[in-house]
């Protein structure tokens, strides 16, 4: 009978212990909290705006004529070759999905203190929401990349891309869980030390200047070599240019280094998340 | 297994359940800061950014940590409802952040069987850019319902909010009874086999809090568990079942017989007031209109009274209190509890007609009026100060911690030999009788 009674309890609450504490089965049944999540959070984003989801087109577009005219015009940095507008397309797209999953999940705890102060679910839920969010709008804007390139390859500008597109969900993959874990790094310090958010903006400037966005590897060399060689976000970008563009493919051992940096970086994110979870409440 | 084994389950069994702060520290909230205070640790000296706050020293440890909750155990058994009191403060909140699992336990455990909601949640979640339908789902998944579940209830959530019309238009546009309709019943329509409600009863208006009175009600008719916490004695006392008293940290009581956990509360409470005398030592209640200096029971002459009071004396209620702006509006006095939390009335200075209000100026007041002779019976009373500015704001919320003073009351019940003794009766008024013949005769 005792030992029934036992099986029966749905949950038990107890004091945080064990590093990887997290229920993978838990958030597995909120997977439809998730499903509204993303939509609120799209539909929201362009509700009571002028030009809808048009937003999502826009600022890619615009990013890439400031670094056509900086990058390509005036400081006439090399780009392998390729044409500059989808050199440097290519490269913004890519970064701002990364950087868009950094930003947001990077305040999860904060952001939604309202909401997590007031009713329990598996916190993991919002950064994954926001991940999958994140993944429409860059599938609008790889639209845009896509139909540019069209365009490109209709002029004979780039040739057809190779069979390296079809990594192109793998680079995806592991660019969502590089956003996930360095943004709940984040988030699980900013719980304590808010000004780690002041350095976030600033730090993922500084990050996208480390990353092969507006130049392409080859033009560098020595010690910065090796600074985008550790920066997992390097061989993610560099495969998916060569993909779709063409030019040169970095050594497979750089995509090697990026694979395990990922694996480590979102280890230790898991790690602090539930160490911070259970008790964020009390410090927040 | 036995229908009437499962009737006295229990559903939520809390073992040692310990829930332990960090103070000083852990509030600096910059990195810069707390590398000071470490710095400033490791070579030996004070912290500079210690801060203790308004905690109660006795249960701060040497190490800064103080213990919100200690060792609390207890079972609730299935259909109950069970009422947590205790002053603010005490630890029910914590015990409720831990039961719905916002926060965790320090030490102990907490085993529950069964969906846990509370009603605190009312609206938790609410995107006012989204529709009402958008808003249902998004609300239902949050507190933990599947979406087919929701599909299932959707109409029915939608006929009990009395929106139908309304349902695709975006909640930013609702009125606040309608919002409130609506995320009341999303929560409702919940099923939750435990149902945690804090203090509902004091927001919201009166037909919503009639609302969830009575869900609480049928919940508990169906067989589900409620825990209530409340500071409104009355409801407690009418509603629950059994009866928990939390005292800075410690379970201090734990009885089915509800009315006595409710006296050991208010009489514990009171020991550790100052029994007629208030001062705002603390700077509490600041606000332009009306803050409070004194507030006390005197004699005509303003002295304080030694308790107990004769039913018979002159009593006057005092309030001495500064106000920096002037407004018309402004209505301050006192509302009069008996022993068990229920309130006898309220009296306001501008009770009377217009013409005859008090004169209050800016600067120092003192209010003054006379408790009325021969109207309470004997025993204890509880007089809280209240106020607000008419029909904008509270600036003293009847029952929500403002200043009180207790009463106690003790003989000159009346002049007549057979009124000597106190009745069973809330009130001991001395009114006028005569006698009015049928037909002119002598006695």
């Amino acid at each position: 009978m005792n030992h029934n009674h036992q099986e029966q309890w749905t949950s038990i609450i107890q004091p945080s212990n064990g590093w990887f504490d997290i229920k993978f089965k838990e958030i597995w049944n909120y997977r439809d909290l998730i499903v509204m999540m993303v939509k609120r959070d799209f539909v929201a984003f362009y509700k009571q705006t002028i030009l809808g989801p048009l937003w999502y087109l826009l600022q890619p577009l615009f990013t890439t004529i400031v670094f056509t005219v900086i990058f390509g015009q005036i400081a006439k940095l090399p780009t392998n070759g390729l044409p500059q507008m989808l050199f440097y397309l290519s490269g913004t797209v890519m970064w701002n999905y990364f950087a868009a999953c950094l930003n947001t999940t990077s305040n999860t705890f904060v952001a939604n203190a309202a909401i997590f102060g007031k009713v329990y679910f598996p916190r993991l839920v919002i950064p994954i929401a926001v991940v999958i969010t994140n993944m429409l709008s860059f599938g609008i804007q790889f639209l845009l990349f896509l139909s540019i390139l069209l365009f490109f390859i209709c002029q004979g500008a780039v040739p057809i891309p190779n069979l390296w597109i079809l990594v192109t969900p793998l680079l995806l993959l592991q660019m969502g869980c590089l956003g996930l874990g360095c943004g709940i790094i984040v988030s699980s310090m900013t719980t304590k030390y808010r000004d780690l958010s002041l350095l976030i903006t600033f730090g993922v400037q500084l990050w996208m200047y480390a990353t092969p966005v507006a130049y392409p590897v080859s033009m560098v060399s020595g010690l910065m070599r090796w600074v985008l060689i550790v920066n997992p976000m390097t061989a993610i970008i560099e495969i998916f240019r060569y993909a779709f563009l063409g030019g040169e493919l970095i050594p497979l051992w750089y995509w090697g280094i990026s694979g395990t940096m990922t694996v480590i970086l979102l280890m230790i994110s898991i790690v602090l998340f539930s160490k911070v979870e259970k008790n964020f409440m009390d410090t927040v | 297994m036995r229908s009437e084994d499962f009737m006295s389950d229990t559903v939520i069994k809390v073992e040692n359940l310990s829930k332990q702060y960090q103070l000083g520290t852990i509030g600096s909230g910059t990195l810069y800061r707390d590398l000071q205070s470490w710095w400033a640790r490791t070579r030996g000296k004070e912290d500079p950014n210690t801060k203790l706050g308004t905690w109660d020293k006795s249960q701060i440890e040497g190490d800064q940590s103080y213990w919100a909750l200690k060792d609390v155990s207890f079972e609730v058994k299935q259909g109950d409802i069970l009422g947590i009191i205790g002053r603010n403060g005490a630890g029910k909140s914590t015990l409720l952040k831990i039961l719905s699992r916002v926060t965790g336990p320090t030490s102990g455990s907490i085993k529950i069987k069964g969906r846990v909601a509370s009603l605190l949640e009312v609206g938790t979640g609410f995107h006012p850019e989204l529709t009402g339908r958008e808003n249902v789902y998004l609300n239902g998944t949050i507190l933990g319902m599947r979406k087919t579940e929701i599909d299932r209830k959707f109409d029915e959530i939608v006929a009990f909010a009395e929106i139908e019309k309304f349902i695709d238009t975006p909640v930013k546009r609702y009125s606040s009874g309608m919002y409130v309709r609506l995320a009341f019943a999303v929560a409702a329509h919940l099923d939750p086999e435990i149902l945690i409600v804090d203090e509902v009863l004091a927001v919201g208006d009166a037909a919503f809090q009639k609302k969830c009175l009575g869900k609480m009600g049928e919940i508990s008719k169906e067989g589900r568990t409620v825990l209530f916490v409340s500071h409104n004695m009355v409801a407690i006392e009418q509603l629950c079942s059994r009866a928990l008293l939390i005292e800075k940290g410690y379970l201090k009581q734990q009885s089915d017989n509800v009315k006595q956990v409710i006296k050991s509360y208010l009489a514990n409470n009171s020991n550790e007031k100052q029994l007629a005398f208030w001062e705002n030592r603390d700077g509490e209640f600041t606000n332009p209109y009306f803050h409070p200096r004194k507030f006390y029971i005197g004699d005509k002459s303003g002295k304080t009274m030694i308790m107990p009071l004769r039913n018979d004396q002159e009593i006057y209620i005092y309030i001495e209190a500064e106000i920096e702006v002037m407004d018309s509006a402004l209505t301050v006095g006192y509302a009069l509890y008996n022993e068990e939390g229920s309130c006898l009335y309220w009296s306001y200075q501008t009770d009377v007609s217009q013409e005859k209000w008090p004169k209050l100026c800016k600067g120092e007041n003192v209010l003054c009026s006379q408790l009325p002779k021969h109207l309470l019976n004997e025993g204890g009373y509880r007089v809280e100060i209240i106020g607000s500015l008419h029909f904008r704001e509270w600036l003293f919320e009847p029952s929500k911690s403002v200043p009180s003073l207790m009463i106690q009351i003790e003989g000159g019940l009346s002049d007549s030999p057979y009124n000597q003794h106190r009745r069973p009766t809330l009130l001991n008024p001395i009114l006028q009788w005569e006698c009015k013949p049928l037909i002119e005769r002598e006695c």
